[in-house]
C-alpha cells in the first residue's frame, strides 16, 4: 500500500517538476538537478523515500491551509461588503488542528527512525577507511588487508586559472580530485573520521552520508554501493578560506578491479619507502618540490612565493627560507602555531618534504641558497623530534 | 522651568540637540534609536549580502578572495542576528508595551538608556575587524571551535568583546522587559488581557534571560582557550570541539525563537486589526508560544545531526524537534481563522503579515523536513538549511518588524505615510525574496554546501538567479528608508484609532504619542 502511494506521489513530483523545467528553455536555460538525488544505496534511497514522503505531508498541508487562507482573502474582503463574525474561540477547533499534526507527526517518526538505526549499523563491515581531513584536502587510509599501508591525500585538481576565469571551467569543475576514493561495489565499507585541525564534514549525496570529522573523535559511517560509477561530493563544514575547495571524488569499481588497485598502491608505498633511503640530487628534488608547492603551498604563498602578506607572508627572500636550513625543515615539519601554516611533517611523504624545501630554497621566486635536504635526513629529523 | 510652573514637569517635552539623545529615559525615544540603529545595521548588514550575491553570481572567483567571502558572511549573520533583527524587537517593545500595558515609561529608565547606548560600541567594536591586518571573524556566526579558537585570526578578540557587550545589552533590556510587564501594568490588565505582542516579548525576555549567559559563558571559554592556555575546545589538550557546539546551541536554538516570538505577536495584533475581528485563539496562542518556548530548551542538538551523537541521542532530538510544529501550527491556524469570516482590507501592514504567514509556513515545512534525522544528512550544510532558515528569518522575522513599522508609524509620527508606496515596497519584497531564496532549495537539494565562495556548474543557473533576487529586494529597502523618512517629516495628519479595526491601548492616546503617556494608569474594565 504505502509503496504504491510513494511510487504515485513520486511520479506526480516528476510531473511537477517537468512542467517547472520544460519551462527553461523557454528561457535559454538548461534543467539542473532540482531534488535530491535517490543515490545508489539503499540508505540513500530509503533517505530519497523519507524526503519525498515528508515533502507531500508538506504540499497536503499546504494545499489544506492556503486554500483556506486564500479563499478567506478572497471572500471575505472589506471592498466587497464582508461584516466580521463575532467568534473568536472554539476549543473543538483547537483539539482537532492540535492532535492530528500530532498524529501525522507520528506516522513520520516510525519510519524515520528505521531509516536512521539502519545508518548507525556499522557491523560486519569487510573494509575499513581511516578519512582525516585536513585544511583543505582529504586523507584516505586502507586500515584492513596485510602488505604496506596505503595512505594517500586527494586534493583538488581543478587548475587555478580556472578559478581565476583565465582559463575555460572543466565539466567537474571544483569537484574533481588528483586520486579518489576507490571502493568495492557490493562490499560494506566502514568509514572511520576524524581530522588533523578544524572540523570537517565528509559528505557524498549519492550515498547520503555526511558525517563531520572532528579532531580528537572518531565518528562512524558506513556504505553499501549498489552500482560502480564516480560519486562527488564535497566537505560540508567551514573549515576555513579553502572551505569550497575540498572536493571528495569515490571511484566505485568492481571486486577484482579494486583488489587490483590495491596490490598496485602496495607496491608503489613500499616503492616510496624505497626511494626515501636512495641517493638524490638538487635537480631531482627541485622537479619533485615545484609538483609539491603547486599542490600545498601555492594558494598561500602564491606562485611567485611572494605571499599574501600579513596572513600569508613572502617566501622569496625570507629569513626562514634563505637562513640556516634546519630552521626551514623545523618550520614546514611542524608548522606555526597561532597561524594559518599547517604541520605538513604529517602530511606529505619524506621525498615532498625534502623536495618541497629544496625547491623553495633554490627555485622560488629570488631564492638561491644553494644547499639540500635528502628524504633521508628528513626521516632522521622526524624521528628525533618523537 | 519657573517655580510657578512646577506642575508642568511632568508634562515637558524632549531636551534639545543631541544630549535629548544621549542622556534620555524616556522609553520612546529610545525605542527610536533602538529602531534606527537596527534600521542602520539592516542596511550594513545587507551590503554584505549583497557582497556575497555578487560573487555568487557566476562560478569562478569575481570580485573578493575566499577568505574576505568567509568574513562577509559571518559577518552578515552577526550583524543581522544582534544587530538588525533583535534590536528592531527591542525597539519595539521599548516604545509599544507601557503604551499597550497603560504604564508611564518602562520600569528601568536609566538602565535602559545604557542597554541602548552599549550597542552601538559593541557594533564599532566588531565592524572595526573589518579593517584590521587580520581582517574581520572568518569562521561563520556560528564560530565553531577550533576555527574560531586555534585557528582564528586575532581579531577574534574584539568579536569576543563585541559579543559580551550585546549580551549585557541584551540582558538588561530583558530583565527591563520583566519588570515593566510584571509591575506596570494598568490596574485590570491580567495577564490573560495583555496584548499578545506584551506576551510573546514577556516570554521572549525570560528566553533572553536564560540563554545570553550562555553565549557569554562560551565566547569567555574560547577567550579562555585563546589566551589563558586553556583547552576547553581543544583536542590536543584533552578538550572537546563538540562541547562548544552543544554550548553554543543550548544559546542557539533559543536564539532563533527570540527573534520570532515578538514576530507572532505583531502578526496577531496586525491579522486581528486589518480583519476587523478580535484573534482566535487568544489563549491558545499564548499556550502555544510558552510551548514553543519551552520546548526550544531541548532540541538544540538538530543542528548537530551529523556530529555523530549516539542513536539514542539522535531520536530524542528528532523527536522534540517535530514536536514544535504542532504549537507552530496552532499559531498559524490561529491566524487563519482570525482571517475567516473577516471583513479584511490590505494595507501595507497587513500585506506583510498576511506574507508572514504564508512565506513563515514555508520556512515551517523545510523546518519539519530538517527534523527528520537521516534526511537531515543530505541537508545539513547545504543552501537547503540556508533557504530554510532565510524563509523564517527575513519574511518572517524582518516582514513583522516592516509590518510593525508601518502599523505604528503614523502612531509615532502623527502622520500616515504613503499607502500607495508601501504596497510598491511591499510587492518589491515579496517578489525579491522568493526570487531570492526559493531556489536555494533546489541548490541545497541538488547538492550545494552553504558558505562556499565558488562552486560547481550545475549550480550556476539558481545561484544567478538567486542573485537577481537579492539585488531587487536589497535595493527596494531603499524605498523602505524614503518611506519612513517622509512620513517622519510629513503627510497625512493621523487620526488617535489610526486604523478603523485598531484595538488596545496605544490607540486610545493622540497620534503622534505624547512624549509621556498614561502618567494616570488607564482602568481596565
Amino acid at each position: 500500500m504505502l509503496p504504491t502511494i510513494k511510487k504515485t506521489v513520486n511520479k506526480l513530483w516528476s510531473g511537477v517538476a517537468l512542467t517547472l523545467l520544460a519551462a527553461l528553455p523557454a528561457l535559454g536555460l538548461a534543467a539542473p538537478q532540482m531534488n535530491m538525488t535517490q543515490g545508489v544505496t539503499d540508505i540513500s534511497r530509503d533517505t530519497y523515500g523519507l524526503h519525498m514522503t515528508i515533502i507531500w505531508v508538506c504540499v497536503a498541508i499546504a494545499v489544506i491551509v492556503y486554500g483556506v487562507l486564500v479563499f478567506s482573502l478572497i471572500k471575505y474582503r472589506k471592498s466587497k461588503g464582508a461584516v466580521p463574525a463575532t467568534f473568536y474561540h472554539s476549543t473543538k477547533a483547537e483539539i482537532v488542528w492540535t492532535l492530528i499534526p500530532f498524529i501525522i507527526l507520528i506516522a513520520m517518526a516510525i519510519p524515520a527512525t528505521q531509516v536512521l538505526t539502519a545508518t548507525y549499523d556499522t557491523s560486519d563491515a569487510k573494509l575499513d577507511v581511516l578519512i582525516t581531513g585536513y585544511q583543505w584536502r582529504w586523507q584516505y587510509r586502507y586500515l584492513s588487508g596485510d602488505g604496506q599501508e596505503v595512505v594517500f591525500f586527494s586534493n583538488l585538481s581543478t587548475p587555478q586559472e580556472q578559478i581565476d576565469n583565465k582559463a575555460e571551467k572543466g565539466e567537474h569543475y571544483l569537484l574533481e580530485v588528483d586520486e579518489p576514493l576507490v571502493i568495492p561495489v557490493h562490499t560494506k565499507v566502514r568509514f572511520l573520521l576524524t581530522a588533523a585541525d578544524v572540523i570537517h564534514s565528509w559528505w557524498v549525496p549519492a550515498f547520503a552520508i555526511k558525517k563531520d570529522a572532528i579532531p580528537g573523535f572518531v565518528n562512524e559511517a558506513w556504505v553499501n554501493v549498489n552500482e560502480p560509477g564516480i560519486y562527488r561530493g564535497q566537505c560540508a563544514e567551514l573549515c576555513g578560506q579553502q572551505h569550497g575547495f575540498m572536493p571528495i571524488v569515490v571511484k566505485v569499481v568492481e571486486q577484482a578491479e579494486f583488489d587490483a588497485w590495491l596490490a598496485e598502491k602496495q607496491a608503489a608505498a613500499a616503492a616510496i619507502a624505497e626511494l626515501t633511503s636512495r641517493e638524490w640530487t638538487q635537480e631531482q628534488l627541485i622537479a619533485e618540490g615545484q609538483t609539491t608547492y603547486n599542490t600545498f603551498c601555492v594558494a598561500c604563498h602564491q606562485p611567485t612565493g611572494l605571499g599574501l602578506p600579513p596572513a600569508f607572508p613572502a617566501l622569496s627572500g625570507s629569513p626562514v627560507a634563505t637562513g640556516p636550513i634546519e630552521k626551514h625543515i623545523d618550520v614546514v615539519l611542524h608548522g606555526r602555531a597561532g597561524t594559518a601554516m599547517a604541520a605538513y611533517g604529517a602530511l606529505l611523504n619524506p621525498i615532498q618534504l625534502a623536495g618541497v624545501i629544496t625547491f623553495e630554497r633554490n627555485a622560488l621566486g629570488s631564492n638561491r641558497v644553494g644547499d639540500m635536504v635528502t628524504p633521508a635526513e628528513i626521516l632522521q629529523a622526524q624521528q628525533a623530534a618523537q | 522651568m519657573a517655580t510657578g510652573h512646577g506642575h508642568d514637569d511632568h508634562h515637558h517635552g524632549p531636551a534639545k540637540g543631541i544630549t535629548r539623545w544621549l542622556y534620555t529615559t524616556n522609553h520612546k525615544d529610545i525605542g527610536t534609536m533602538y529602531l534606527v540603529f537596527s534600521l542602520a545595521m539592516f542596511l550594513l548588514g545587507g551590503t554584505f549580502a549583497l557582497v556575497i550575491r555578487a560573487e555568487l553570481f557566476q562560478p569562478g572567483l569575481q570580485f573578493v578572495t575566499p577568505n574576505f567571502f568567509n568574513q562577509m558572511t559571518t559577518m552578515h549573520g552577526l550583524v543581522m542576528v544582534f544587530g538588525a533583527v533583535m534590536p528592531a524587537f527591542v525597539g519595539l517593545a521599548n516604545w509599544m508595551i507601557p503604551m499597550m500595558i497603560g504604564a508611564p515609561d518602562m520600569a528601568l529608565p536609566r538602565m535602559n538608556n545604557w542597554s541602548f547606548w552599549i550597542l552601538p560600541f559593541a557594533f564599532l567594536m566588531l565592524s572595526s575587524t573589518l579593517f584590521m591586518d587580520s581582517g574581520a571573524p572568518n569562521f561563520g556566526w556560528t564560530f565553531y571551535a577550533p576555527l574560531s579558537t586555534t585557528y582564528a585570526p586575532s581579531s577574534v578578540t574584539f568579536f569576543i568583546f563585541a559579543v559580551h557587550m550585546m549580551g549585557v545589552s541584551s540582558i538588561m533590556g530583558s530583565i527591563n522587559i520583566i519588570a515593566t510587564i510584571q509591575n506596570l501594568r494598568a490596574p485590570g490588565m491580567t495577564y490573560m488581557k495583555m496584548p499578545l505582542f506584551v506576551w510573546t516579548w514577556l516570554i521572549t525576555a525570560y528566553l533572553l534571560l536564560a540563554v545570553m549567559p550562555v553565549l557569554a559563558g562560551v565566547v569567555t571559554m574560547m577567550l579562555f582557550d585563546i589566551h589563558f592556555g586553556t583547552s576547553f575546545f581543544s583536542a590536543a589538550g584533552g578538550g572537546d570541539p563538540v562541547l562548544f557546539q552543544h554550548v553554543f546551541w543550548f544559546f542557539g536554538h533559543p536564539e532563533v525563537y527570540i527573534m520570532i516570538l515578538p514576530a507572532f505577536g505583531v502578526v496577531s495584533e496586525i491579522v486581528s486589526t486589518f480583519s476587523r475581528k478580535r484573534l482566535f485563539g487568544y489563549d491558545s496562542m499564548v499556550y502555544a508560544t510558552s510551548s514553543i518556548a519551552f520546548l526550544s530548551f531541548i532540541v538544540w542538538a538538530h543542528h548537530m545531526f551529523t556530529t555523530g551523537m549516539p542513536l539514542a541521542g539522535e531520536l530524542f532530538f528528532m523527536y522534540a524537534t517535530m514536536l514544535i510544529a504542532v504549537p507552530t501550527g496552532v499559531k498559524v491556524f490561529n491566524w487563519i481563522a482570525t482571517m475567516f469570516k473577516g471583513s479584511i482590507s490590505f494595507e501595507t501592514p497587513m500585506l506583510f503579515a498576511i506574507a508572514f504567514v504564508v512565506l513563515f509556513t514555508m520556512g515551517g515545512f523545510t523546518g519539519l523536513m530538517l527534523a527528520i534525522s537521516p534526511a537531515d544528512f543530505q541537508y545539513q550544510d547545504t543552501y537547503f538549511v540556508v533557504a530554510h532558515f532565510h524563509y523564517v528569518l527575513v519574511p518572517g522575522a524582518v516582514f513583522s518588524i516592516m509590518a510593525a513599522t508601518y502599523y505604528w508609524l503614523p502612531k509615532w509620527t502623527g502622520n500616515m505615510y504613503d499607502e500607495n508606496l508601501g504596497r510598491l515596497h511591499f510587492w518589491l519584497s515579496f517578489i525579491g525574496i522568493n526570487v531570492l531564496f526559493f531556489p536555494q532549495h533546489f541548490l541545497g537539494l541538488a547538492g550545494m554546501p552553504r558558505r562556499i565562495p565558488d562552486y560547481a556548474l550545475q549550480f550556476a543557473d539558481f545561484n544567478m538567479l538567486s542573485s537577481i533576487g537579492a539585488f531587487i529586494f536589497g535595493f527596494s529597502q531603499l524605498l523602505f528608508v524614503f518611506i519612513v523618512i517622509k512620513a517622519a517629516r510629513g503627510g497625512k495628519k493621523a487620526t488617535a484609532e489610526v486604523w478603523d479595526g485598531s484595538h488596545g491601548l496605544e490607540w486610545t492616546v493622540p497620534s503622534p504619542a505624547p512624549y509621556h503617556t498614561f502618567s494616570t494608569p488607564p482602568v481596565i474594565k
